[in-house]
């Protein structure tokens, strides 16, 4: 039997996540550069998009389920996942660069005995060895890499390698496998969720504010900004430091690495930190009034004036268009 | 309560990376290392479990001579005794992970911390590689903890929002920014650290299951146009957004 690549999904809330989707058409190219069957893995309940997969191009699926799995244990998941690797013989294990992949990932890594690429953001299979290309420090670098271990386990950054539909001919087959006794030492009891607003590392628009905002309640003008643009509030360090906005929401070296379609700058000069956390995003604008700000050193458009007047017109102006 | 924190040496986040002439590595000259950001979370929680529970703190580092300058840093917040392993060659998130198990077997500590992840090579994963290896838990990015005898329960930060997760001890957690407010060190522990011990051991021969074939600059963004100075530019900018880079 071939060796496989297995494409671990992700569920909350019993519904797999879009990461899921981007796992599954990454591990298809690599299958179809090394002629191997991707084998699609969840752990859950019930999980009730599971069937999606196939619209990727995956038929085979294995659903580990127990109803003490609906939520994520890293004790539990590690176990299942582990045996499947050996089971059938994976090469690759394939997961999204996010909190859940990021925790599982390695453990099932340690248990294998494998190499872990964490938070790829590119892979180039012309040579006979894979070579997959990660950010380091930030992204002020990046490094390629390769394995030196029998099986690999990467984590691919989300939005980068986009889910392309795809159809393998066969019928969809979902084996679900009751896991009895799962070991549930390490699980979660409950999720909190944040006031219905969109993650930055999950938002395709971000509208950042930072110091030039100068005051908490002015941070308002992002967000109607984002909101019309159906966008996430980022923040920069001062204006998190400052107690203006929560540590979540904080772009850059020691917050969150983005990479979003379009990434608006408001109110931030621009320190080396904050540029290594969004320069990869696709479209940048600056709104500063200092046109010395090295912001504007990597914006594509950037308009230099008072940004109390600019926001509320731009947001008018989107409304206008999007209308 | 035995206490472990580990702690790695790394640039300043102001450094300007600059790539080494073996184009594996950055060219260290210039450049000021500093303690791990996020280890001095994991040291402050470690005080603060040591002065809730009673115990000893033992930081360990994982790199060369120059370690000591960070593992001082955490003897001057307050832990007690500090190990250096020592290491001729560069390891991978794996190889540090095994030296850092092999060594902290030897303690059979309670609860171990971290940092979620070195500014460095922001792996973000020594943690759950190490834990895995000792066969302890491992909660990671970790913003809240609780310990109640065997049991712990931590929150995490996940995408728009947290788990509130149970787990027992022995335990690794590995800290994210939020969890605490570290504490500066005191000009008293500045001078006790200097007469608290480092002991100095070379690591296991550990094989990297990670190459790094060459290290790169990303492709320089090119500076874009200024659309305009003042307000009346919001439309041109709209403009662009919807027929250039089609946003909307």
């Amino acid at each position: 039997m071939s060796r496989t690549i297995l494409a671990i999904l992700e569920q909350r809330e019993n519904k797999l996540k879009k990461i899921s989707f981007e796992v599954l058409s990454f591990s298809k190219r690599l299958a179809e550069k090394y002629n191997q069957d991707v084998i699609a893995v969840a752990a859950g309940n019930e999980i009730e998009n599971l069937s999606m997969v196939e619209k990727y191009g995956v038929s085979k699926v294995i659903h580990f389920k127990n109803e003490a799995l609906a939520n994520y244990s890293s004790s539990a998941y590690t176990d299942v996942i582990s045996e499947a690797a050996k089971e059938f013989d994976a090469e690759y294990l394939i997961f999204g660069d996010t909190a859940f992949g990021k925790d599982l990932a390695p453990r099932v890594a340690a248990r294998l005995n494998s190499g872990c690429v964490i938070d790829c953001t590119n892979v180039n299979l012309d040579g006979d060895t894979a070579v997959f290309t990660r950010p380091v420090y930030a992204g002020k670098a990046l490094v390629d890499v390769k394995f030196n271990s029998d099986k690999k386990v990467v984590t691919i950054r989300p939005n980068i390698f986009k889910a392309h539909s795809s159809d393998d001919g066969a019928a969809l087959n979902i084996e679900t496998r009751n896991v009895s006794n799962p070991n549930l030492k390490t699980r979660v009891i409950d999720i909190k969720k944040s006031e219905g607003k969109l993650d930055v590392a999950e938002a395709d628009i971000i509208v950042s504010g930072g110091r030039g905002l100068k005051a908490p309640e002015n941070f308002n003008l992002v967000e109607n900004l984002a909101d019309v643009l159906g966008g996430a509030v980022g923040a920069s360090r001062a204006a998190v430091d400052a107690g203006w906005r929560p540590h979540r929401d904080q772009v850059g070296q020691t917050g969150k690495t983005v990479s979003p379609t379009l990434y608006i700058a408001c109110g931030i000069s621009g320190a080396i930190q904050h540029l290594a956390g969004m320069s990869s995003s696709k479209y940048i604008v600056a709104i500063n009034k200092d046109k010395d700000a090295p912001i504007f050193g990597v914006a594509d458009y950037g308009i230099v004036g008072d940004l109390f007047e600019i926001l509320p017109a731009l947001t008018e102006e989107v409304k206008k268009i999007k209308a | 309560m035995k206490i472990v924190v580990c702690v790695s040496h790394v640039p300043d986040t102001a450094t300007k990376v600059k790539i080494g002439a073996d184009e594996k590595f950055i060219d260290p000259a210039g450049v000021v290392y500093i303690i791990n950001p996020y280890d001095e979370f994991a040291v402050e929680e470690a005080l603060k479990t040591k002065e809730k529970f009673g115990g000893e703190v033992i930081t360990i580092s994982v790199g060369g001579d120059n370690n000591k300058e960070t593992i001082r840093k955490a003897l001057a917040m307050g832990t007690d005794k500090g190990v250096l392993l020592k290491t001729d060659k560069p390891l991978d998130s794996f190889g540090i992970a095994k030296a850092l198990s092999d060594e902290i077997k030897n303690y059979q500590p309670d609860i171990v911390f971290m940092g979620k992840q070195s500014v460095d090579y922001d792996d973000a994963i020594v943690g759950q590689l190490t834990s895995e290896m000792l066969g302890f838990s491992c909660i990671s990015n970790v913003v809240d903890l609780k310990i109640d005898g065997q049991k712990i329960t931590a929150e995490r930060e996940i995408e728009g929002g947290k788990e509130v997760v149970e787990s027992e001890l022995p335990i690794i957690i590995t800290a994210q920014k939020g969890l605490n407010e570290p504490r500066y060190a005191s000009l008293k522990g500045i001078m006790a650290a200097k007469k608290k011990e480092i002991e100095e051991k070379k690591t296991g021969e550990y094989s990297n299951l990670i190459e790094v074939i060459s290290m790169k600059k990303p492709q320089a963004k090119q500076p874009g146009r200024i659309v305009g100075t003042d307000v009346s530019a919001v439309p041109e900018l709209v403009k662009l957004l919807h027929e250039e880079a089609k946003i909307f």
